[in-house]
């Protein structure tokens, strides 16, 4: 397949990691009132935004992510009062790293939603969806698979030699 | 004392991409040496006796009792005597920080081999008018002549081939190097048992914090400094409280806490906690936890007082951390 | 016997359903049954089905017998949300031997057929979330849930209908409510109306009963003038500060005499119970029939507060109840359980400028009018203009004002079409004026409503469909000139197509209800939501109506949204009802989520410490660790991701189950077909 058939025919695989008071229930409006958004985006319940190790996030990416969105409440609207402003904290600190590491902030963003906002989950979504496409895969499982990948199966050369005596 | 074995253990050490710390640390067992002299013959050792590739390959598979691998996967070369090594040696160590998590060198995996190769060649110290590179193949007046080619990325021992165990450090501690190597030499006597296939040797459970005697309150970070920059240092008082970004919570512990002791923030040396991932995730996690402020305007400015976040949270685990380097690298 | 699964990965089922053709139409189910059976063997799946309706008996019964014949490890059912069929399903998995936890809902209806459209992506999306769940479900261990203890007594915020109603019920059945209600009689709105539609009873006649006996009840504490100030704790167990502003008279001694009340020589306008057409004095009794009984002393109006002199009042009371030096007082209450029943605030009419609420005086709102038509109002139940004699001619009731409206609130209101109805009413029964409604529908679907609505056009009421455009003084037809000093309501009749401008005397705007303007400060106060319009957000808004998003926070009345007098009392008993259902068990069973120490990797460090907003960590200083208290704990996490030392963990939301998930999410199926 050459780039451009590639591109024109390039989903990109998005993960938000939602919170299980706001935005899991936003998303459950949007699904009960019929809301729709691209099915680009599969979703990932934690308790709480506060929740979300960056190691998962850096995880998503290692695993073919190409995009990453952190849902939570309203800042002040925690349902455990205030551990989003945690999430904020490692968001911004986390985002540092992966600009420096070449991911670009589009590929990590997060949105609030309070579980009365399917719609604007929704749309958000929709939205970053739209913004992801155009920056093409990030590709990083797979160009990490070269070399085998994080915690990998080691490299498969002569299997035989490989054998660990017992 | 151990009764004499009956045979000398066969024992290995090699470098790979490393700076030779860790063959010096070993060398630095003092008066352990002799004990070490006395259980074990040494095969293949780089560092200390000459030795040609022919020679191991020409051994039995297996028959290298315990091998000390330290330095990541950089050149063709590290690959190919790290699957050899793997091959000859009953128990594969993977031997210091770089082979376990990639140590400074894994840092390179931030720049494409280009990039390297422009930074080693072409940098302001060196004079270079002919733009020369290293090639892997030349043809001198006595023949062919290789250079190992260099892999795109740093790689750990662990992403090339099956370890058996990990030693971590850079260097580990001489005394935490005897340890293991009485352990192992009791094992190969069969007068001790090994723990699982995978385990960390010569260190402990839990991090550097567990070994620091300094006083601890609970945490809020209004501002980030640097040692330099600091009047005086509380001498009783946790290093992260006081505003140095002090990398023990995530660390390791079994160095015995030196750094943080002498008054210096640790570096994260002997890389993350047991069942970890990712160092930088952890380390990143915890800092920005306890960043005393709200909104995100606040937080940024406190943030700005680590300049360098890739450096401070991946200065020894870049290469074995989830991303492994920047994306750039990756390409 | 059963074939061992490969690397010992647990025995696992998959149950897809169709949910008739909410995910059929849309999710390939055979096919994603097909899968899982198929491609996902090496993680342990060893049987997949599919059913149209899994939630059924039939549907449970094929899971229970699965996990008894084929020894299943694990179960998977794509279906709902969790939030809809979990307990469903873990029952299921329970009553055939398996620990509950070891049962995963992944939602294959909210996150996929009912979003997306397109059958081959949402049938991928939907293969990706079956295989996050397998590989989740893989990494949980069998889990008990926790018991706690429940008080038995229960706290009620806001002291109208809806909190009397569900005060009433708990204390009825003999279990201690403290009633708090911020102003200084409990009654809330319903006090302040004339009659209820659609029966006309008398507001006051049914009220005032169920206040005396809310007032005098041996398990009712009343803390009326007060306010909650701070909360902690969990279901069972709230520690609630309550703020008890000083009312500057001795309660033990008052009377309620109202000599007081006769004595005080400053008058000043009453805008709270008489919505600002009467008068009251600055020591009063909000209105005759206020429970308590006793007046409250109006610091910012008083002449002693102002300049230290006058001490009327005090010199006064026969038996000596006043106290000038009264000082606020805080309590603590030991609360189970709490209802919130804060209520609702009137739209201000003043924001709907083209009708002139504020600049014409002949125009009023909903609330003056219920005033001015009760027997004890400051008009003595007369219909008049703001003159307070001159009776009108012709009034326009005007609908929907600040509901219905993308310039206010959106939503519809749900009483202002009856309320306004009964206004016409009224007037036609109190005076001989033509009345017209103009509204932009009739929502008249209670009880007897429609009726209603029927018998008051047949006493000859007009209805104009159409939504003023503004209400004016400025005369400008010819035939308006004979009309000085009257108002114009300028009104567009959809029904016969044409625009109207109808001279009145008086105009009556049918004001909508909104949230109390702190609504969201007390969401915050108590850790439950509100919508973004400041209505508490329910649990389930059909299934679960009364409760919050926060275990032993419940609501009722139009602290939810609007509603009328009977859904408020409905409410009210129904969240008395759920109490009183926990106090009957006397425990009750919590998800076990929460984090755990691992003492041997805990290092000390202290960064968790002043992460927890329930105080449920603490450090154990002789021994250097950090510990988790269980009970208080909430499960959010915020520690569990921020330690260092990967010491903590998250009950049912490990490291391993979430990296064992995004890997699902993740694997085979991370192209997203174009």
């Amino acid at each position: 397949m050459n780039d451009l058939a590639a591109q024109s025919t390039y989903e990109p695989v998005i993960l938000a990691f939602t919170c299980n008071w706001c935005s899991y229930r936003a998303a459950d409006l949007a699904g009960t009132a019929r809301i729709k958004y691209p099915p680009n985006v599969r979703l990932v319940r934690l308790m709480c935004s506060g929740r979300l190790d960056p190691m998962f996030v850096l995880k998503a990416f290692a695993s073919g992510a190409d995009a990453v969105i952190m849902t939570g409440c309203w800042p002040a609207d925690c349902h455990y009062r205030v551990q989003n402003v945690k999430a904020l904290r490692r968001f911004q600190l986390l985002r540092r790293v992966l600009e420096r590491l070449g991911i670009e902030p589009a590929r990590f963003q997060r949105v609030y939603a309070s579980a009365a906002e399917g719609q604007q989950l929704a749309e958000a979504f929709t939205r970053i969806v739209d913004e992801v496409r155009p920056l093409g895969a990030l590709n990083w499982g797979r160009a990490g698979a070269l070399e085998s990948g994080p915690k990998p199966a080691p490299e498969p050369e002569n299997q035989a030699q490989q054998q660990v005596p017992a | 004392m151990n009764s004499k074995p009956a045979r000398k253990h066969r024992f290995a050490m090699y470098w790979a991409s490393a700076c030779g710390g860790c063959d010096i640390a070993v060398l630095n067992l003092h008066e352990a040496i002799l004990d070490f002299a006395e259980r074990f013959e040494i095969v293949f050792w780089p560092a200390v006796m000459d030795a040609k590739y022919a020679d191991v390959e020409a051994m039995a598979d297996g028959s290298i009792d315990v091998t000390l691998f330290s330095g990541g996967i950089r050149t063709q070369e590290n690959a190919h005597l790290a699957r050899l090594l793997r091959a000859k040696s009953a128990i594969l160590v993977a031997f210091g920080s770089c082979a376990n998590e990639g140590c400074i060198p894994g840092l390179a995996n931030l720049a494409t081999t280009d990039e390297l190769l422009t930074a080693a060649f072409e940098g302001p110290s060196t004079d270079n008018p002919d733009h020369l590179r290293p090639s892997p193949a030349f043809r001198a007046p006595e023949g062919e002549l290789e250079l190992p080619a260099l892999r795109p990325l740093l790689a750990t021992l662990d992403q090339v081939v099956e370890v058996d165990y990990r030693v971590p450090g850079c260097p580990p501690e001489s005394e935490r190097i005897a340890e293991v190597i009485g352990l192992v030499g009791a094992a190969l006597d069969g007068t001790a048992t090994l723990p699982p296939r995978g385990s960390i040797l010569g260190a402990g459970w839990s991090t550097v914090c567990d070994e620091c005697r300094r006083d601890r309150n609970s945490k809020r970070i209004a501002s980030f400094t640097r040692l330099p920059l600091l009047v005086s240092v509380d001498a009783d008082v946790c290093l992260l409280e006081q505003g140095l970004p002090c990398n023990g919570p995530a660390t390791r512990d079994g160095c015995g806490a030196k750094c943080p002791l002498a008054g210096a923030p640790c570096i994260g040396c002997y890389g993350p906690a047991d069942g970890v991932a990712d160092f930088g995730a952890r380390l990143l996690s915890a800092f920005a936890s306890v960043v005393d402020a709200n909104e995100p305007e606040q937080i940024d400015a406190i943030l700005d007082g680590l300049p360098d976040p890739v450096g401070q949270f991946y200065r020894f685990s870049l290469a074995g951390s989830l991303l492994r380097g920047a994306r750039e690298a990756h390409r | 016997m059963t074939e061992p699964t490969p690397d010992l990965m647990p025995r696992t089922g998959v149950y897809v359903c169709h949910c008739g053709t909410n995910i059929a139409a849309t999710v390939d189910v055979a096919e994603l049954s097909h899968y899982a059976g198929q491609q996902l063997a090496q993680q342990g799946v060893v049987v997949s089905r599919d059913y149209p309706f899994m939630c059924s008996s039939l549907g449970q019964g094929m899971i229970e017998d699965d996990i008894r014949e084929l020894g299943l490890e694990r179960v998977v059912v794509a279906a709902c949300s969790p939030h809809m069929h979990e307990k469903t399903f873990r029952g299921a998995c329970q009553r055939a031997g398996l620990n509950p936890y070891l049962c995963e809902l992944v939602s294959i209806r909210e996150q996929v057929s009912w979003v997306h459209t397109d059958r081959a992506k949402a049938t991928a999306k939907a293969k990706a979330i079956v295989a996050s769940g397998v590989l989740r479900v893989g990494q949980q261990v069998p889990l008990e849930p926790l018991h706690v203890p429940i008080n038995p007594a229960t706290l009620i915020v806001g002291g109208g209908i809806a909190g009397i109603s569900a005060a009433l019920e708990i204390a009825d059945a003999g279990y201690p409510v403290h009633l708090v209600e911020r102003q200084p009689s409990i009654g809330g709105h319903m006090a302040q109306f004339d009659k209820t539609f659609p029966t006309l009873d008398c507001a006051a006649c049914i009220l005032t009963p169920k206040m005396v006996t809310a007032g005098g009840h041996p398990n009712v504490t009343l803390h009326t003038w007060s306010e909650v100030t701070e909360v902690s704790g969990y279901v069972g167990n709230f520690t609630v500060k309550v703020l008890h502003r000083p009312r500057y008279v001795d309660t033990d001694l008052c009377t309620g005499c109202g000599i007081c009340e006769e004595k005080c020589p400053r008058t000043v306008v009453d805008t709270a119970f008489a919505a600002g057409l009467g008068y009251r004095k600055a020591i009063y009794r909000p209105f005759p029939q206020a429970v308590p009984k006793y007046p409250v002393l109006d610091r910012d109006n008083c002449t002693f507060f102002d300049n230290g002199k006058c001490k009327a009042c005090e010199k006064l009371c026969p038996p000596q109840a006043i106290r000038l030096d009264q000082q606020p007082e805080e309590v603590t209450l030991q609360v189970g359980n709490i209802v919130l029943a804060t209520g609702f605030e009137p739209f201000d009419a003043r924001r709907v400028e083209p009708y002139g609420y504020g600049r014409y005086p002949n125009v009023f709102t909903s609330l003056e009018f219920e005033r001015m038509s009760n027997a004890s109002g400051p008009t003595g139940g007369k219909i008049v203009l703001r003159d307070g004699v001159t009776e009108p001619n012709a009034v326009a009731i005007i609908h929907c004002v600040g509901s219905r409206d993308s310039n206010f609130n959106k939503y519809c209101s749900a009483i202002c079409c009856m309320q306004s109805m009964k206004f016409a009413h009224l007037v036609r029964e109190h005076t001989d004026a033509t009345v017209y409604e103009c509204y932009i529908d009739i929502r008249a679907p209670g009880k007897a409503f429609d009726e209603f609505y029927e018998r008051v056009q047949a006493e000859g009421t007009q209805f104009i469909r159409g939504r003023v455009a503004e209400v004016t003084d400025v005369l400008r037809r010819p035939e308006e000139a004979h009309q000085d000093g009257r108002l114009i309501v300028q009104v567009e009749d959809t029904l016969a197509g044409r625009q109207r401008r109808i001279p009145v005397d008086m105009v009556v705007l049918s004001v909508g209800l909104e949230p109390q303007p702190d609504a969201q400060a007390t969401a915050r106060l108590f850790g439950i939501t509100c919508s973004s319009q400041g209505w508490i957000i329910e649990r389930h808004p059909k299934l679960d109506p009364v409760a919050t998003m926060t275990e032993g926070v419940f609501a009722a009345g139009c602290a939810l949204g609007p509603r009328d007098i009977p859904a408020s009392v409905a409410s009210g008993a129904a969240a008395a009802a759920r109490i009183l259902g926990r106090i009957a068990q006397g425990e009750m069973a919590l998800e076990p989520i929460g984090a755990v120490i691992d003492a041997e990797r805990c290092s000390g460090c202290r960064i968790c410490n002043d992460l927890c907003p329930f105080s449920a960590i603490t450090f154990d200083a002789p021994a250097g660790l950090s510990e988790v208290n269980a009970a208080l704990c909430q499960g959010c996490g915020v520690c569990v991701a921020a330690c260092p030392a990967n010491a903590i963990s998250a009950t049912g939301f490990t490291n391993d189950q979430i990296v064992a998930q995004i890997e699902g999410l993740l694997g085979d199926h991370v192209a997203v077909p174009a």
